[in-house]
């Protein structure tokens, strides 16, 4: 419960109607887009970073625990409010402060959906590469916190490629600015990146200096098929070394290609073993399109047995179609789905499918594999229904065995979701002893209270 | 709590209704409401976990809970979007079932839904005061002197909202049958809306006139009844349920071969009465086939061989998508293939054309900020056109964008496409007569 006194000394910072504390408010700020669910005792609004600094101060002389929240996009639950205490809700920063073309950098607040950010700049010609799939209901400030990825990820890398600077406000109210528009900076350690990915756990990310390219012209998309996923998993590096750096090369395994079927009769082909769908992209339209011959050959060299070419945007579209059909034929499938998230070396993604079928076949849940192959991020998807507490039990179990396979892989547990909650009893397997220590130590230095997200990323010191 | 009974709450929405959200929160980018307000509360994701909450036993009805529930514009954008199948704007809805049929209700409520909506001679006396306030001259008397600066910006609004009234209503005034001009080649029923009827008139006249035009026997019973979408939107079903038996009672006889209606809320219903009826032993079939002869006007014309006018339109226009046109009845191209038959339009699309306008049929009046803010960006959106003239097919959307294009100063003219297609059809007939006389 927050004292009466301090519900009024926030009011006053951000107004009355932006402190929520009624039972449905609380519901509606208990979850994220995982299956976790824990209410806190009050949301916060502010609009502006000078708010958040007051509301922070407040928070921290009250031993108030803070959970900094933005669209609630999250899949490993690093902004549900275990310890109670006060979601900041963020989504009201969200201008656009500056477009500075001739720098090509942005200055944006936290709480700017990621989808208009893009629209905007690409109204003028400019570009912000990173997309991860929840880019139309997920914000900047998440993106950073999180350090989103997405398919683009190949070519353009992930969203700590395009933070050159950032405000952020310190659990004590302080209000720290990193970086600036240099492109070149090592002026101190780079705090700009520590924060990157931190999920919330270092500071309140208020304001971010992004930096933007010039847009790619030309666009070409491809859908190929396999019936042996070694020669999918051939094909990327094959294209690498022929000197081509596709956008994106998408991959699903046969799981997931017959999920989508059995739901959304697409006319994929339910006996490949693998489809990839690359595409490459440029300012050149000759280069594009030589660039995606190349793709073709070299994918028919590596076994495809089809390679299908879009011709005009409706057939593109067509072949995204049933990428982006995945999650939603999933979750008809079944009421519930944990979206793992591991990044092996490119080399080892057959091995690491294979490995996830044998779990499957194991412990009888079904798996969809699907994910990233240019960057070896992979997504296996485990279909369950959490009200039954056998299939439960059984899923932490697989969650266990596919991340132990990941590390043993030579990879680790998540590529761009982060670690949350749900991911924390395998961060020592992965990290080991050391640099869990450190981390928190880190932390205590931004946090000595320890109330700023608690318990996310790394367990309490 | 333990988990709610639907012996106990008929309304109860069931399990395969929310079970299967997987929260992924991609709603709350279609939500004008959440859009404008940024809390999470008032967008769809909230509102699936607020029913399933509820029917889980974990939360009760609470005056927050109902304002939620209402503050839902049913723009069913939500519904569109879910990538799983979910219908977060259909579970407000039942929750707004299950409150009316679990609370007390507003004193107001049944007088409104029992005593007004079902009575079309009782909405026709309440626009009398209007009427007298337009007609006397009251009305530019007003807005010259500035007093209507004095009244709160809310009522301010509204009073733009309405356009000149008919001075008869028009089921009053309009044949119970109209032979077509020429061969006939459709037997059409057409419904007559109560705001058609009451307040926008010229529409439903230009609506018959341009379907006897184009070969039709225009049928317009005089009795017909509300067709339950208000009290649909107010949570009252089994009223619903009434009216829509009536109707269906009183246009079958016709033996139509289409019902055609000129209201994109009013199509969206008379669409859904095989829906609503389907556990109606006695009604369950006639209700399936009075809905499937269900057409908009634009749909129903953009399916028969309709004759392009030849009187010229020269204006810039836009349309306007009504929810209840393109998200419940899949209605897009028709009108725009509609208004593209007038010679001299210009179309143009604006941006985000299927965005609610905010109107919602009563928003103005029970969540005026929402509904004013969610309109901005509408109106931001047509300015951004450059258009003369907005056309739209629904009643409730028009009020909202004349309201609008007086608070954003956005100056354009507001129509349904059936006004512009009938505009166009006269003044090929006054070419006509031009040159006849000219002739002479």
């Amino acid at each position: 419960m927050i004292e009466p006194r301090v519900v009024k000394e926030l009011e006053v910072v951000v107004g009355k109607e932006h402190v929520l504390s009624s039972p449905e408010d609380l519901i509606a700020y208990s979850y994220d887009s995982t299956f976790e669910e824990h209410k806190p005792d009050i949301v916060v609004s502010p609009a502006n970073t000078e708010e958040v600094s007051q509301v922070m101060r407040i928070a921290y002389r009250e031993n108030i625990p803070v959970v900094p929240r933005g669209m609630g996009s999250g899949l490993a639950a690093a902004s549900i409010p275990y310890s109670g205490g006060m979601v900041l809700n963020l989504t009201r920063l969200n201008r656009i402060l500056e477009i500075d073309q001739e720098n090509m950098i942005a200055t944006v607040e936290a709480g700017v959906v990621t989808a208009d950010f893009q629209a905007t700049v690409e109204a003028m010609g400019l570009f912000y590469p990173p997309d991860p799939s929840s880019i139309k209901h997920s914000t900047i400030g998440g993106n950073i916190a999180c350090n989103a990825g997405g398919p683009r990820c190949l070519k353009y890398g992930v969203t700590s490629d395009y933070v050159l600077g950032l405000t952020a406000v310190l659990p004590s109210g302080e209000i720290l600015k990193t970086g600036g528009k240099a492109i070149k900076n090592v002026t101190g350690l780079n705090l700009t990146q520590l924060l990157l990915g931190s999920e919330g756990t270092l500071a309140v990310i208020t304001e971010a200096l992004l930096r933007l390219m010039p847009k790619p012209k030309y666009t070409r998309t491809a859908m190929v098929t396999y019936t042996q996923l070694d020669d999918a998993a051939r094909t990327v590096n094959a294209i690498l070394l022929e000197g081509v750096v596709p956008a994106t090369i998408e991959l699903m395994d046969d799981t997931t290609i017959n999920t989508i079927e059995e739901y959304l009769h697409l006319g994929l082909p339910t006996d490949a073993a693998a489809i990839l769908i690359i595409e490459t992209d440029g300012s050149d339209e000759q280069t594009v399109l030589r660039e995606m011959e190349t793709v073709a050959r070299v994918a028919r060299e590596c076994g495809a047995t089809n390679v299908r070419v879009a011709q005009t945007e409706a057939e593109r579209n067509e072949l995204w179609r049933g990428r982006r059909s995945v999650s939603p034929s999933l979750a008809r499938r079944r009421p519930n789905k944990l979206g793992e998230d591991i990044s092996v070396p490119r080399s080892a993604i057959p091995e690491a499918i294979r490995r996830i079928k044998a779990i499957s076949a194991k412990y009888n849940l079904p798996i969809v594999v699907f994910g990233h192959a240019g960057d070896g991020n992979l997504h296996p998807n485990i279909l369950f229904d959490k009200r039954d507490p056998d299939e439960w039990h059984r899923v932490e179990q697989v969650s266990g065995e596919i991340f132990g396979m990941a590390v043993e892989l030579g990879g680790t547990l998540t590529g761009e979701h982060g670690v949350g909650v749900l991911k924390q009893p395998y961060l020592e397997m992965a990290l080991g002893k050391t640099a869990i220590a450190l981390q928190q130590g880190i932390k205590k230095v931004f946090d000595p209270k320890g109330l700023l997200n608690p318990g996310k990323k790394f367990p309490a010191a | 709590m333990a988990q709610r009974r639907r012996e106990n709450i008929p309304h109860l929405p069931t399990e395969e209704q929310y079970l299967n959200c997987i929260r992924c929160g991609l709603c709350l980018s279609a939500c004008p409401i959440y859009r404008e307000t940024l809390r999470e509360t008032d967008g769809p994701r909230a509102h699936v976990v607020l029913a399933r909450k509820y029917a889980e036993g974990e939360l009760d009805i609470s005056p927050e809970f109902v304002d939620l529930m209402y503050k839902c514009l049913d723009c069913e954008a939500c519904n569109a979007i879910c990538p799983v199948g979910i219908r977060p704007a259909d579970l407000a809805m039942e929750m707004r079932q299950v409150i009316h049929k679990t609370t007390p209700q507003p004193w107001l409520k049944k007088p409104i839904f029992h005593g007004y909506f079902p009575h079309p001679l009782i909405q026709e006396l309440s626009v009398l005061p209007l009427l007298l306030y337009q007609r006397l001259g009251l009305q530019t008397l007003a807005r010259k002197l500035g007093i209507l600066k004095l009244l709160p910006r809310q009522l301010q609004d509204m009073e733009h909202m309405v356009p000149k009234l008919p001075a008869r209503s028009l089921r009053q005034v309009l044949p119970e049958e109209i032979p077509p001009m020429g061969e006939e080649k459709h037997r059409v029923a057409f419904f007559l809306g109560c705001f058609q009827s009451t307040i926008f008139a010229q529409e439903s006249e230009a609506t018959v006139r341009v379907m006897a035009r184009n070969g039709c026997r225009v049928f317009t019973p005089k009795q017909v009844k509300c067709c339950g979408m208000p009290a649909a939107g107010y949570g009252d079903i089994d009223l619903v349920k009434s009216l829509a038996r009536f109707n269906i009672d009183l246009f079958l006889p016709l033996n139509p071969d289409v019902i055609v209606t000129d209201c994109a809320t009013c199509g969206s219903t008379l669409k859904h009465y095989g829906e609503i009826l389907k556990d109606d032993p006695e009604y369950a079939h006639k209700a399936e086939v009075f809905s499937a002869k269900v057409r908009d006007i634009s749909e129903f014309l953009m399916s028969i061989d309709i004759r392009a006018p030849r009187g010229e339109i020269r204006a810039r226009v836009t349309y306007h998508d009504p929810c209840h046109l393109v998200r419940a009845q899949k209605v897009r191209k028709q009108p725009r293939d509609l208004l593209k038959l007038i010679p001299g339009v210009e179309f143009v699309e604006m941006k985000e054309s299927d965005w609610c306008c905010g109107s919602a049929g009563t928003q103005i009046l029970t969540h005026y900020h929402n509904s004013l803010a969610v309109n901005r960006r509408k109106m931001e959106n047509v300015r951004a056109t450059g258009a003369d003239i907005v056309a739209t097919g629904c009643p409730g959307c028009q009020m909202q964008l004349t309201m609008g294009s007086n608070h954003y100063n956005v100056n354009v003219r507001v129509v349904h496409p059936i006004q512009l297609l009938e505009e166009a059809y006269r003044r090929e007939e006054a070419q006509i007569a031009d040159e006849t006389s000219t002739g002479e």
